[in-house]
C-alpha cells in the first residue's frame, strides 16, 4: 500500500508540477488581497450594520447606474439580511416609482411596494450601454459572478478552508484599485486605469471617494470602509439565505457524523462473525 | 455462560435500533424541504399583500371585480331595493343561515364584498343573474342572492367574505 | 435475478401475491440472499453510492422542475427565484448542482476501481460496456443540465459542445442547425435540452437495471480477482453488503453536505452567475470539472475533426477495454507492472483534467499532447503488451485463503 501511495504522490507531483511551472509564465493582474469578512467560514454571519451601510452606498451611489433587478424591497426585512423592519421597508419602497398600468391600461408610475423588485436605472441593456459605454452589470448575482484565478494548489486548499470570498475580495480590490496608469501604459478614451481589473482598463469611473456617503453609526467614512460595506452588501444580495444555509449545514453535519458513527459500529457488529 | 451472550445480544439490539431510529429521523427531516417547497414561495406570499380599492367610481347597482391573491373579489354597490331584498328573508330558511348584517360592515350597508368563487366547485358566478338577482353560476346552476348567500343549487355555502375593512367611506383595504 | 430463491412469505396475502407476481422472490434473491464475495473492500461501495446519487438527482430534479421555466428570458430568473423565494429552494438547487459533481466523483472512483481490479474481464464484458453506456448518458445529462440556468457558461458551453457536430464532413452544419432548432443556440435549444435533461435520468435508471442484472448474472468481482469457489467465500448481500454500503453512503454524504452547505459554488463556475449574453463570449471558457480531461484531449489536437474524434474516441475506447487488456490475471494486486502503469494512467487523467482548465496556449498544449498520447497509448500499446510480457504474482487458491494470508 505504501508503495502505491508514494507512486500516486510522485505521479501527481510530476504531472501537476509540470503544469504548475507553466503557469508561472502567465502574468495577469495582481491577485486581490484577501480581506476579513464576518460572513466567511462555517459559522460566518452577516454584520447587519455593515449590510445597512452597504445598502446606503448602493442606494446613494451605485444604483444610479447599476440595477439589482432580482432583489425585492421585502428581502431587506427578511431574516439573515440587513435587518430592516417591515415598516422601514414599506417606507423605503414607497420612495421608488414603479412602472405599472392603471385600470384603463394606461402606463403610470405608482409608489413601490415591498413585493416590488428594485427598479433599474435604465429601461434596458441597450439603453444602459448607450449611456455608459458598457452596460453596468446587474448587482443581484455580481458577488458570485466575479472571481479571480486561485491557481494550484490554492484551489485545493479552498475546499478545506472554505475560502470562497473571491467575489467580495475582487469587488473591494476594484473599488480601491484605481491609480495613475504606469508610464508607457496608454488608457483609451472612456477607460480608467485599475490595478486589479483584468487588462487594467475599466469603463467604470472611480465610483467612491472618502467622505462621499454619510454614515449614521460613526463608522469611518473612508473609501476602504465603503468598499468593504458595499461588497458585503453585494454578497448578501447574491446569496440572501447564506446564514440559514450555514446554520442548517452545521445541524446536518452533526447529524451525519452521529449516523456515520452508528453505522460504523453496526457494520462492525454485523461483520464480526465473518473471517 | 448464558449471561454473556444475552448481554451481548441486548447491546447489539440496542445498536441496531439506535442506528435505524437515527436513519429514520434523517429520512423524515429530508422530507421537510421536499414537501414545503410546494407551498407558496416568498414572492407569491409578498404579492398577496393587502390591496386598497377606491369605491368612489362604483355606481349604484354596479358590481366591479378586482383581484386579490389571484382570486376575483366582487364589490357590489347595492341599491336600496337590493338591500331590502337581502334583508326581507327569513334567515332560518336559508341553506347557510346568515343575516345581511353579518355579510356587510355596519354603516356601510350598500357595500357587499365577496370572493367571487362559487362555493360548489370554484367557478365564477355571473352577476345580476338568476332568480335572486345576485349571482348565477353557469357551471352547475347555483344561485346567490343580493347578499351573496346561496339560495338554490348544489353549492353548500354562501359566497365567502374576504378579510377587509373600510379605511375611509369610499376606500376599502382587502387582506 | 440469479441464484435460487428460498423466499417463502409467511403472510397469506403475500403468498397469494407471490404466486401471481414473484417480485418478493426477485428482490429477495437480488438484494437479500445474493452472495457477495466476503473480501470486498470499501471501493466496492461506490455502486451503492451511485444508486443513491441517481435517486438524489432524480428527486431533487423533479422538485426543481416544478419551479423552473425553460425560456431564454425566464430561465436565469426562475433559477434565481428558486434560490431566493422557493421554500428551501437554495438547498434543493445546491443539492442538485453539487449532486451532479458528487455523482461524477463517485462514477470516476467506480470506473478506476473496475480498471484496477480488472472487473471488465471475462465474463463481465457486457456489465462493463453497460457501465460505459451509463457513463456516456451521465455526461449527456450533465451537459444538458448545465445549460438550463442559462448563464454565460450554460450558453457558451452549449454553443461549443453542439459545435462538435459541425466537424462532421458534409452534413455537420445541417446537424448542428437541427440540434439547435435555429441558426444559433436559442429558445428552441433550451426547450429541447430541458426535455431531454428530464428524460435521460430515467434512461440511465433503465440501463442501471440492466447493469445490475448483468452484475448479478456474473457475480461481483473482488480484490483478489478470483471467482468464489464455495459458500465460505461469500456472505449474503443483506445484511453484510447493505450495512457496509449504508455506512459508506453516510461517509459520502458528509463530503456531499460539506460542498452543499459550506462551499456550494466551489465546483461551479462564477461566469454562470452572469445571465447568458449571445453577444459576448466569456474570456476563458471551460466545461464543468468532470469533462476537463476530455476537453484537454480535444484542444490538444490541432485539427477540428480529429480533435472531436479523439474526444469521443477517448471515451469509446473504454468499451474495448475487455479485449485490449490481454492479461489473464484480473486484479492489479497480482500484477506489479500493471499497477505502476495504472497509477501513471490515473495521474495522466488528473493532469489532463488540470490542463483542461488552463488556457490552451504555450507549454500547456505541449504537455496536453504528451498526456493525450499516453492516454491512448495506455489502452492501445501498454495494456495489450503487458498481458504478454508481465510476470504476474501467484494467485491465491480461494478468496478465503487470500483473506487469511493478509490477516
Amino acid at each position: 500500500m505504501t508503495m502505491h501511495r508514494t507512486f500516486i504522490a510522485l505521479a501527481l507531483a510530476a504531472s501537476l508540477g509540470a503544469v504548475g511551472a507553466a503557469q508561472a509564465q502567465e502574468h495577469a493582474a495582481p491577485k486581490p488581497p484577501a480581506q476579513k469578512w464576518s460572513f466567511a467560514g462555517p459559522f460566518g454571519n452577516f454584520d447587519q450594520a455593515q449590510l445597512q451601510r452597504g445598502f446606503k452606498i448602493y442606494k446613494e451611489v451605485c444604483s444610479s447606474c447599476h440595477s439589482m433587478s432580482l432583489v425585492s424591497f421585502r428581502n431587506l426585512a427578511e431574516p439573515g439580511g440587513p435587518g430592516f423592519s417591515e415598516a422601514q421597508v414599506e417606507a423605503l419602497a414607497s420612495e421608488y416609482k414603479i412602472a405599472d398600468l392603471d385600470d384603463k391600461g394606461q402606463p403610470i408610475e405608482r409608489p413601490g411596494r415591498p413585493a416590488d423588485t428594485f427598479p433599474a436605472p435604465f429601461p434596458n441593456a441597450a439603453a444602459a450601454a448607450a449611456a455608459n459605454g458598457v452596460a453596468p452589470p446587474d448587482f443581484s448575482t455580481l458577488a458570485k459572478a466575479r472571481t479571480y484565478e486561485r491557481g494550484f494548489p490554492w484551489f485545493v486548499f479552498d475546499i478545506f478552508s472554505q475560502y470562497q470570498e473571491q467575489g467580495p475580495d475582487y469587488i473591494h480590490a476594484i473599488l480601491t484599485g484605481y491609480e495613475e496608469a504606469p508610464k508607457g501604459f496608454t488608457v483609451p478614451a472612456g477607460g480608467h486605469y485599475n490595478k486589479y481589473f483584468p487588462g487594467h482598463v475599466i469603463a467604470m469611473p472611480p465610483p467612491l471617494t472618502d467622505g462621499q456617503v454619510t454614515y449614521d453609526d460613526g463608522s469611518p467614512q473612508t473609501l476602504e470602509q465603503y468598499s468593504h460595506d458595499v461588497a458585503a452588501f453585494m454578497v448578501w444580495a447574491s446569496e440572501p439565505h447564506m446564514v440559514q444555509r450555514k446554520r442548517i449545514g452545521f445541524q446536518v453535519m452533526i447529524f451525519l457524523i452521529v449516523l456515520t458513527g452508528l453505522l460504523y459500529f453496526t457494520k462492525k457488529k454485523v461483520w464480526s462473525a465473518v473471517h | 455462560m448464558t449471561t454473556v451472550p444475552s448481554a451481548e445480544h441486548t447491546r447489539r439490539d440496542f445498536l441496531y435500533i439506535a442506528t435505524g431510529s437515527v436513519a429514520a429521523v434523517g429520512a423524515a427531516a429530508t422530507l421537510v424541504p421536499l414537501i414545503t417547497q410546494m407551498n407558496p414561495d416568498a414572492s407569491t406570499i409578498a404579492a398577496g399583500a393587502p390591496i386598497e380599492v377606491d369605491l368612489a367610481p362604483v355606481a349604484d347597482g354596479q358590481i366591479i371585480k378586482v383581484f386579490w391573491r389571484s382570486k376575483p373579489i366582487f364589490i357590489f354597490h347595492r341599491t336600496q331595493k337590493e338591500i331590502d331584498e337581502a334583508k326581507n328573508v327569513d334567515v332560518a330558511t336559508l341553506p347557510d343561515p346568515e343575516s345581511d348584517a353579518q355579510r356587510t360592515k355596519p354603516g356601510h350597508e350598500p357595500w357587499l364584498v365577496v370572493i367571487g368563487i362559487c362555493t360548489h366547485l370554484g367557478c365564477i358566478p355571473i352577476a345580476h343573474e338568476g332568480e335572486y338577482h345576485g349571482w348565477f353560476c353557469p357551471c352547475h346552476g347555483s344561485q346567490y342572492d343580493t347578499a351573496g348567500r346561496i339560495r338554490k343549487g348544489p353549492a353548500p355555502k354562501n359566497l365567502v367574505l374576504p378579510p377587509y375593512q373600510f379605511v375611509s367611506d369610499t376606500r376599502i383595504r382587502i387582506g | 435475478m440469479s441464484g435460487h430463491s428460498t423466499y417463502q412469505p409467511q403472510n397469506a396475502f403475500l403468498q397469494w401475491f407471490e404466486k401471481r407476481l414473484p417480485i418478493g422472490g426477485l428482490i429477495h434473491s437480488s438484494f437479500v440472499a445474493y452472495p457477495t464475495p466476503k473480501n470486498l473492500n470499501y471501493w466496492w461501495t461506490f455502486g451503492g453510492i451511485l444508486s443513491f446519487m441517481l435517486g438524489v438527482q432524480i428527486i431533487t430534479g423533479i422538485v426543481l422542475a416544478m419551479h423552473y421555466t425553460p425560456h431564454v428570458d425566464l430561465a436565469f430568473k426562475s433559477v434565481e427565484g428558486i434560490m431566493r423565494d422557493v421554500n428551501y429552494g437554495w438547498l434543493l438547487r445546491y443539492l442538485h448542482s453539487n449532486g451532479a459533481s458528487m455523482f461524477f466523483i463517485a462514477v470516476y472512483i467506480h470506473i478506476f476501481r473496475g480498471m484496477y481490479y480488472g472487473s471488465y474481464k471475462e465474463p463481465r464484458e457486457v456489465l462493463w460496456i453497460l457501465g460505459v453506456i451509463i457513463y456516456l448518458l451521465m455526461m449527456a445529462t450533465g451537459f444538458l443540465g448545465y445549460t438550463l440556468p442559462w448563464g454565460q457558461m450554460s450558453f457558451w458551453g452549449a454553443t461549443v459542445i453542439t459545435n462538435f457536430f459541425s466537424a462532421i464532413p458534409g452534413v455537420g452544419e445541417a446537424i448542428v442547425t437541427w440540434l439547435w432548432g435555429g441558426y444559433a443556440v436559442g429558445n428552441p435549444t433550451l426547450n429541447r435540452f430541458y426535455s431531454l435533461h428530464y428524460l435521460l435520468p430515467f434512461v440511465i435508471a433503465g440501463v442501471v437495471v440492466l447493469h445490475v442484472w448483468a452484475l448479478h448474472v456474473a457475480g461481483q468481482n473482488n480484490p483478489a480477482g478470483i471467482e468464489p469457489k464455495s459458500d465460505k467465500d461469500t456472505v449474503p448481500f443483506t445484511p453484510y453488503a447493505t450495512v457496509k454500503d449504508g455506512f459508506f453512503i453516510a461517509v459520502f454524504c458528509i463530503i456531499f453536505a460539506w460542498f452543499v452547505f459550506y462551499t456550494p459554488n466551489f465546483l461551479g463556475h462564477a461566469d454562470n452567475y452572469i445571465p447568458a449574453n449571445p453577444a459576448v463570449t466569456p474570456q476563458h471558457i471551460v466545461p464543468e470539472w468532470y469533462y476537463l480531461p476530455f476537453y484537454a484531449i480535444l484542444r490538444a489536437i490541432p485539427n477540428k475533426l480529429l480533435g472531436v474524434c479523439a474526444l469521443f474516441g477517448s471515451i469509446l475506447i473504454l468499451a474495448f477495454l475487455p479485449w485490449l487488456d490481454t492479461s489473464k490475471v484480473r486484479s492489479a494486486r497480482y500484477r506489479p507492472l500493471f499497477r505502476q502503469f495504472f497509477w501513471l494512467f490515473f495521474a495522466v487523467c488528473i493532469g489532463l483534467g488540470y490542463l483542461g482548465a488552463m488556457p490552451a496556449e504555450g507549454i500547456y498544449v505541449t504537455i496536453a499532447r504528451v498526456l493525450t498520447f499516453y492516454y491512448f497509448a495506455h489502452f492501445i500499446i501498454v495494456l495489450p503488451l503487458l498481458g504478454i510480457f508481465e510476470k504476474t504474482k501467484p494467485l491465491p487458491n480461494s478468496i478465503s485463503e487470500s483473506v487469511l494470508s493478509k490477516a
